[in-house]
């Protein structure tokens, strides 16, 4: 289960904004000197790395095959459960089912949390057995683990339910169509995307004029005495848990980086609205909606 | 478990760096707390070998600088800890050992190798420790463990790996290797009688009045007679 053998190559820093470098506050301070990239290619960060654009596909790949099969028990360990909590925030503030039948697509949805929770949602509070989410997934391994948890509930081999292994910054338009979804979720799976932009302008293809979008993220913790026991707490014991429970450091260690490179809340709206959707104004409970002083948050915009 | 090779390691927090290629710093929290969760995996899933490793590793405290300075002592000790020999399928050749003549201890441990169908490859390793040549120790006393399995002749069988466990605390003294007949409890009550009765006394004895074997240059004595290695080493085979 180890994670594959693999060189890093440490080229300059390459970000996407400057702006958002210098509110990076985690622990381990990378070196701040923003020289060009070289002329052979764009670079991006792997966890506190830095990589070719391209590379970074096939790592987090690696990543996600090694972590699968013990993906929901590495959550619930890590966690101690309230990654539960969390995705029932999202799929409940969302309320899937309330105004007739919705077409949803999960996007990075590998294991089928949020799905299940939709489905569930629209059935119990509405009655609503018509609405269905397509699963996509990059990670075959990830799709495999959802479409055997599914397999156990009964929306198995309905229409409500379907897995799909696409690639969430270039999804194909043969198969998912411009303006056809009315609800698009991603739940912790954008930041390991190589573009967010990407991901996003994909996202406001899709969707229907006035569908939204939605996204469950690990976030900027703002209260400085949280943030040291959550940074403590992310460094120290998750990696060795990894080593422990599922016999792979690295990918755990890549994980809990991967949470500090990304985004500040007001940043991630921004973007969201640099693709086109309207979101609420730069608050908490505006356009995001932090969950546990910041550890996770929930981003929603509109296609208008 | 494939291993990670050849790769920067990564940075895991503000204090060490890493000191030898596979090195994981860790705090004494962190050591602690590997410690327990490498003791429970290793008991809840005894296929984990890399857990064993581990709690070897964070359990080791003052026994690797005592045997160290043991193997300091001894002149076939110091040349080990000067030239570092590795053991692995690259650096034994094991079609010379199979042409040697029957009792010798090398043919001994190629037909053990052959007969319980391991090879010398599968060893974990160090990660936990920070000193290099400490860690280095570590690394030796794990690849030859399977030569005194060779030596006395001891199966990869629970039974008599715990007897040989009970044989390396007393001779080498890792606390490891006490957790590790903890693992006695798995042992059907007649094998635990047979451990308790027969191979323990003879684990105390023989380890405690025999040289401590990671003195011991074991890839210069391939063409040795077998049981005149015992006599030399002070030890004898067990009942």
């Amino acid at each position: 289960m180890q994670a594959a053998s693999r060189a890093w190559r440490t080229t300059s820093r390459q970000s996407y904004r400057s702006a958002f470098v210098l509110r990076q506050n985690h622990q381990q301070a990378q070196p701040q000197n923003p020289q060009s990239p070289d002329s052979s290619g764009r670079t991006t960060s792997f966890g506190f790395r830095t990589v070719p654009e391209e590379s970074k596909e096939s790592l987090v790949k690696n990543v996600f095959d090694s972590v699968a099969s013990n993906y929901d028990l590495m959550n619930d360990a890590t966690s101690f459960g309230v990654h539960r909590l969390w995705k029932d925030t999202f799929v409940s503030t969302l309320r899937p089912g309330r105004k007739g039948p919705l077409r949803c697509i999960d996007v990075a949805g590998g294991t089928g949390d949020i799905a299940l929770r939709i489905l569930d949602h629209a059935r119990e509070t509405y009655a609503d057995r018509e609405t269905s989410v397509e699963v996509v997934d990059i990670n075959a391994q990830m799709l495999k683990e959802g479409f055997t948890r599914f397999k156990k509930t009964m929306y198995h081999n309905t229409p409500q339910v379907s897995f799909h292994e696409a690639n969430a910054q270039e999804l194909p338009s043969s198969q998912f169509k411009d303006d056809t979804y009315d609800l698009y979720t991603i739940a912790f799976g954008i930041r390991n995307c190589t573009s967010i932009p990407a991901v996003l302008k994909e996202a406001y293809r899709v969707l229907k004029p006035g569908a939204t979008f939605a996204c469950l993220e690990f976030s900027k913790v703002n209260n400085p005495l949280l943030s040291t026991f959550y940074d403590q707490y992310s460094f120290t014991v998750i990696p060795l848990l990894g080593t422990i429970l599922a016999g792979d450091r690295d990918s755990y260690q890549y994980l809990v980086e991967s949470i500090r490179k990304f985004p500040s809340q007001p940043d991630f709206a921004q973007m969201i609205r640099d693709a086109g959707f309207t979101t609420g104004r730069d608050v908490d409970g505006g356009a995001w909606t932090d969950l546990w002083g910041g550890i996770a948050s929930i981003h929603t915009g509109v296609k208008v | 478990l494939a291993q990670t090779r050849n790769r920067r390691f990564i940075h895991t927090g503000p204090h060490s760096q890493p000191a030898y290629p596979g090195h994981v710093p860790l705090t004494a929290f962190q050591n602690a707390f590997l410690a327990v969760g490498s003791a429970l995996m290793a008991l809840a899933d005894p296929r984990r070998g890399d857990m064993v490793a581990a709690l070897g590793e964070t359990t080791a405290g003052s026994t690797l600088t005592r045997l160290r300075d043991i193997m300091l002592d001894s002149p076939e000790g110091r040349r080990i800890l000067k030239e570092r020999p590795r053991i692995n399928s690259k650096t034994l050749n094991m079609d010379k050992l199979r042409e040697l003549p029957d009792g010798t201890f090398g043919r001994a441990y190629i037909g053990w190798l052959d007969g319980c169908r391991v090879t010398p490859d599968s060893r974990e390793p160090v990660h936990y420790i920070s000193d290099p040549e400490l860690a280095y120790v570590m690394q030796r006393y794990r690849e030859t463990h399977d030569f005194y399995h060779a030596l006395f002749s001891l199966r990869v069988s629970a039974l008599p790996e715990l007897a040989l466990k009970a044989f390396e605390f007393t001779n080498l003294g890792f606390p490891m290797t006490a957790f590790a007949l903890g693992a006695a409890v798995r042992l059907k009550p007649a094998q635990r009688e047979r451990l308790w009765k027969e191979y323990v006394p003879w684990a105390m004895r023989c380890g405690s009045h025999g040289r401590c074997l990671l003195t011991v240059y074991w890839e210069e004595r391939w063409a040795q007679d077998l049981k005149e290695l015992q006599m030399e080493l002070g030890v004898w085979n067990p009942p």
